[in-house]
């Protein structure tokens, strides 16, 4: 039986418990709104935990992201990044790392270069900002530094050796090695299990015990992202200590502990700061009045009803339910926002699934103005307190232009500023 | 480069049912064979079919011959095969809209052939099949099963393997003959992967190559084959939606037949004729087409989940009348002895049914067995084919009722949509045909469920690559490339299905092959190399 709905106000209503979304919770937070925000989705945990800002434009690598994205501006002035200044996402992408490494998760400052981030098949991303915890194995590769990768028994998706051989031409120096990771012998293991045993001292020990016999001089050694779900920065400082050489981590395939990890912490810290967060929740519909919006949820224990005075969209796409289809037809889940459609669905893919062009279908979303509110056909806002951020907005394809994070950034500092300029 | 060089009685050409077939046949009588593939086993239609094991009731109305052999071959394949085989039974279903009177001369033809059918009444018929519709109006009971079309290729020749040393050399393509005084006296090959020239001696040559048959035998100045290209398209549900195998009553068309195969059902198919069986894949407007005909049979198909499509080519004999519509052509086969054609020791078998491959094979046995002077009788027809451990991946559930069983923590599963674990890729590694040369993604897929679930590849072809890595399978980055080559190809049957819950799956993948593991920059700046 369910204990009836709960009723609550608040000034923003964030939809969506992606990046796009939790950024919009820190930047609205930080300009004093009231904020609640909704979500059901676990897409976090497919990220690698890097923040790329622009790695590829016009199908090339990118090693420098703000001259590129004077670039995107000039080639793709629809993009959502394109209507924003250099120095407006840099503040945004500032604002955000600084608010994650205060919650306990350090993250490298933007810089003026991309980093090249590891990747677990032994290649490299361009990216602006890392996890403290992954930065030293950038410098390693840099430098050709000698490193041993460690992987453990058990652990699916994770290959040292395929890392050492596929990075083996431009960096001799490294090597691999294979664990029995402590206490977890003959078994299946997964990256999240092994992080929260890692935040034992004890396991932390034993661990740095089995890896110190195979150092051989080595500078650096990699572990598969499991140095603990919370404090990463400090159990890696522990274990470096241990074990005497430097130490990173390498991002694994999903689910993944980094983003993991940054749901937690958002989780976390940000009812602290006053977030009405409801992170298991999904908004079932939206009533729009002059002021505001009334959201409906349906939870398993109590309804619950909020009453907005704007709302902001960040539900991504088809993977978090922002975006659905049918046979012939692309639609928007929530608010049934017009999403242009192709001729038919022969044009949503391209033939060659990796294209370099990306898919037609993945530039499709929800189409805002300069002040990140949905329009019509006619070009005219569906809404006046409605706002939206994120993967959902049309004319990107974060994925190809590696840009995630960029977007979810900038475009929720965007959309939040201007939610703000409306609430007064 | 110098020629590796093979020798052996009889060289096989064709990795397919037919071709798998011979080997087997000709290893019971004792006769040493080497079986190639220019690509791996079923590789053409043996691999592009419904896994539909024909009671001969599709065929009963045009082409009783055919329909005859089906049946008896059935029976012969039930009784020795079964661990190949889900002997479902079948109905014919005729809906409001469909020719009652084709329907009412139904069990009338099947007679003929000596396929028994039972009419049901729409009630009957809705409690054996309940996803049928009220709109009935006419039903019968027919004895189709399904076949694991994998498996039994894999049985075929793991078994001919452990017999008398056959061997089966999967990469291997025919680029020519060498002939003398009307004899072939060498295949002249080169392995598709390493680029090496490979010569293969023998005393007899079978061309089984199925829709390549008639290239094939132009090699050895042949010009007797005639084939017609008949491209099919399939549909792959990503859970079983009949008990048994469903088909419209009415002359083959679009959309008629669902099949069920383990956990999965296959819905088909398209006729389109075809200029070259090559190249050939699934589009949009066939996979709409296939679905709307499908759905009139059986509405439940309109909120099926479809994981992916595949086409096939069926080779068929060039007949009159056949050339503007494949289905009209007949599905029997033929053996060419091609002795007309100046050749004493070459034979090319063609056309036919998977369901009649075994038959196929024993004709071309016998005209081997009998140019080297064996007088061995053919086997095939009394001897059980034995199961191989390695061989036993292919089947859709296979892998997830062993991982359960055997409920070793260890075990790690490598694709997870399918229950995969590594001991089943290990065992494949080391024991199922091909394993001796490079085992690669693509071939460990061939033979278990790897990229076959919802995820089509998503994940495991990563996980797999990660372990064939740990295993030294792969020690360069052509581990990485050849990962690539297995999603691109997933993709083509993927994309015409890809809406619904379909396109979550497909969002992910990209984000997992592209974000993660950059392949899409890879294979760019592989691109790019290469210009």
């Amino acid at each position: 039986m369910k204990r009836g709905t709960r009723k609550i106000e608040t000034q923003l209503a964030i939809i969506g418990t992606g990046i796009a979304g939790f950024a919009a919770s820190i930047f609205a937070g930080q300009r004093g709104l009231e904020v609640a925000q909704f979500g059901h989705s676990g897409a976090m945990a497919y990220t690698t935990g890097y923040l790329d800002l622009l790695g590829v434009h016009d199908q090339r690598l990118q090693q420098n992201p703000w001259d590129a994205l004077d670039a995107l501006r000039q080639d793709e002035p629809r993009h959502p990044m394109s209507g924003l200044s250099n120095a407006t996402i840099r503040a945004a992408i500032d604002g955000f790392t600084d608010a994650i490494s205060d919650m306990g998760i350090g993250y490298t400052k933007a810089g003026d270069h991309n980093l090249s981030g590891l990747l677990p098949n032994g290649l490299a991303k361009p990216t602006l900002s890392v996890p403290d915890t992954m930065r030293p194995g950038i410098t390693a590769l840099e430098t050709g530094a000698k490193t041993l990768v460690v992987d453990f028994e058990g652990l699916q998706g994770f290959s040292a050796k395929a890392f050492e051989v596929n990075f083996r031409d431009r960096w001799p120096e490294l090597s691999s090695a294979r664990l029995t990771f402590p206490g977890m012998e003959n078994r299946q293991v997964f990256p999240e299990v092994l992080a929260r045993s890692l935040e034992t001292s004890a396991t932390q020990q034993a661990l740095a015990e089995l890896i110190r016999p195979l150092l051989n001089g080595v500078e650096y050694v990699g572990l598969p992202a499991i140095l603990g779900m919370h404090m990463p920065d400090e159990i890696r400082a522990r274990m470096e200590e241990a074990i005497g050489v430097r130490l990173f981590e390498v991002p694994t395939i999903p689910p993944a502990v980094p983003g993991i990890r940054l749901r937690e912490t958002f989780e976390r810290a940000l009812p602290e700061k006053g977030v009405q967060l409801e992170p298991q929740l999904k908004v079932a519909e939206v009533d729009f009045r002059p002021t505001g919006a009334t959201l409906h949820l349906h939870g398993p224990m109590e309804d619950l009803e909020v009453e907005a005075s704007a709302v902001l969209l960040a539900t991504g796409r088809f993977l978090s339910g922002g975006l659905k289809s049918d046979q012939d037809s692309l639609s928007e889940t929530l608010l049934d926002l017009p999403i242009r459609q192709p001729q038919d669905r022969d044009a949503w893919f391209r033939q060659d699934y990796l294209d370099p062009r990306g898919h037609p279908v993945n530039r499709l979303g929800v189409e805002v103005d300069g002040r990140f509110q949905p329009v019509g056909a006619d070009g005219a806002p569906v809404h006046e307190r409605l706002f939206a951020a994120g993967a959902i907005l049309a004319h990107q394809d974060w994925v190809r232009q590696r840009c995630g994070a960029g977007l979810a950034i900038a475009t929720a500092h965007a959309a939040t500023e201007a939610a703000a300029a409306v609430l007064g | 480069m110098s020629a590796r060089v093979y020798e052996t009685e009889v060289l096989v050409i064709g990795g397919g049912a037919t071709g798998s077939g011979v080997m087997r046949d000709l290893a019971l009588r004792g006769i040493n064979c080497i079986l190639i593939d220019r690509k791996d086993l079923n590789a053409g239609a043996s691999g592009g079919n419904h896994g539909l094991l024909h009671s001969g009731g599709r065929y009963a109305t045009a082409d009783a011959e055919t329909a005859a052999e089906c049946r008896r071959e059935g029976e012969i394949l039930k009784r020795l095969a079964p661990e190949c085989i889900d002997d479902c039974g079948g109905l014919f279903v005729a809906v409001e809209g469909d020719d009652p009177e084709f329907a009412n001369k139904f069990p009338e033809h099947c007679a003929g052939a000596g396929i028994p059918s039972e009419a049901l009444t729409a009630a009957e018929a809705r409690e054996r099949e309940p996803a049928l519709p009220e709109n009935i109006i006419a039903a019968y009971a027919v004895p189709d099963a399904t076949i694991d079309p994998f498996r039994i290729v894999l049985e075929n020749v793991g078994h001919a393997e452990r017999l008398n040393d056959s061997i089966y050399l999967p990469h291997t393509e025919i680029e020519g003959f060498e002939i003398n005084d009307a004899t072939i006296t060498k295949a002249l090959c080169r392995d598709r992967r390493s680029g090496e020239p490979v010569e293969i001696r023998a005393r007899q040559f079978v061309n089984a190559s199925g829709a390549w048959a008639e290239k094939v035998a132009r090699l050895a100045g042949c010009s007797d084959v005639s084939l017609l290209y008949s491209k099919g398209t399939l549909l792959i549900s990503n859970t079983r939606v009949t008990n048994g195998v469903v088909n419209r009553l009415r002359l083959p068309d679009d959309g008629d037949i669902l099949v069920p195969g383990g956990t999965v059902s296959l819905l088909g198919t398209s006729s389109v004729t075809v200029d070259d069986p090559d190249g050939i894949a699934p589009t949009v407007p066939e996979v709409d087409r296939i679905l709307a005909e499908g759905a009139a049979m059986l509405p439940v198909l309109n909120e099926t989940r479809f994981v992916r499509a595949f086409s096939g080519v069926r080779p068929l004999l060039k007949s009159a009348g056949s050339e503007a519509d494949g289905r009209k052509a007949n599905r029997g086969f033929e053996l060419f002895d091609h002795e007309d054609q100046g050749l004493c020791n070459f034979a090319s078998v063609a056309g036919g049914k998977f369901t009649t491959f075994r038959l196929m094979a024993e004709k071309a046995g016998d005209l081997v067995a009998g140019r080297l002077g064996n007088s061995e009788p053919c086997m095939t027809n009394i001897e059980p084919l034995p199961s191989g451990d390695a061989l036993r991946w292919t089947e859709p559930g296979a892998a997830a009722r062993d991982w359960y069983r055997r409920a070793d923590p260890a075990d790690m599963v490598l694709c997870e949509c399918e229950m995969v674990a590594r001991s089943a890729v290990d065992t494949i590694l080391a024991d199922a045909p091909g394993a001796e040369d490079h085992m690669s993604l693509k071939a460990i897929a061939l033979r278990s469920r790897i990229g076959k679930g919802a995820c089509q590849g998503a994940f495991c072809a990563m996980r797999v690559t990660s372990h064939l890595y740990d295993r030294n399978v792969y020690d360069s980055p052509d581990g990485l490339r050849q990962m690539r080559d297995f999603v691109k190809e997933r993709y083509k049957g993927v994309r015409p299905v890809l809406w619904g819950a379909q396109m979550p799956q497909t969002e992910l993948a990209e984000i997992l092959h592209c974000g993660l593991a950059g392949m899409d920059l890879a294979a760019a700046e592989e691109g790019a190399d290469s210009k």
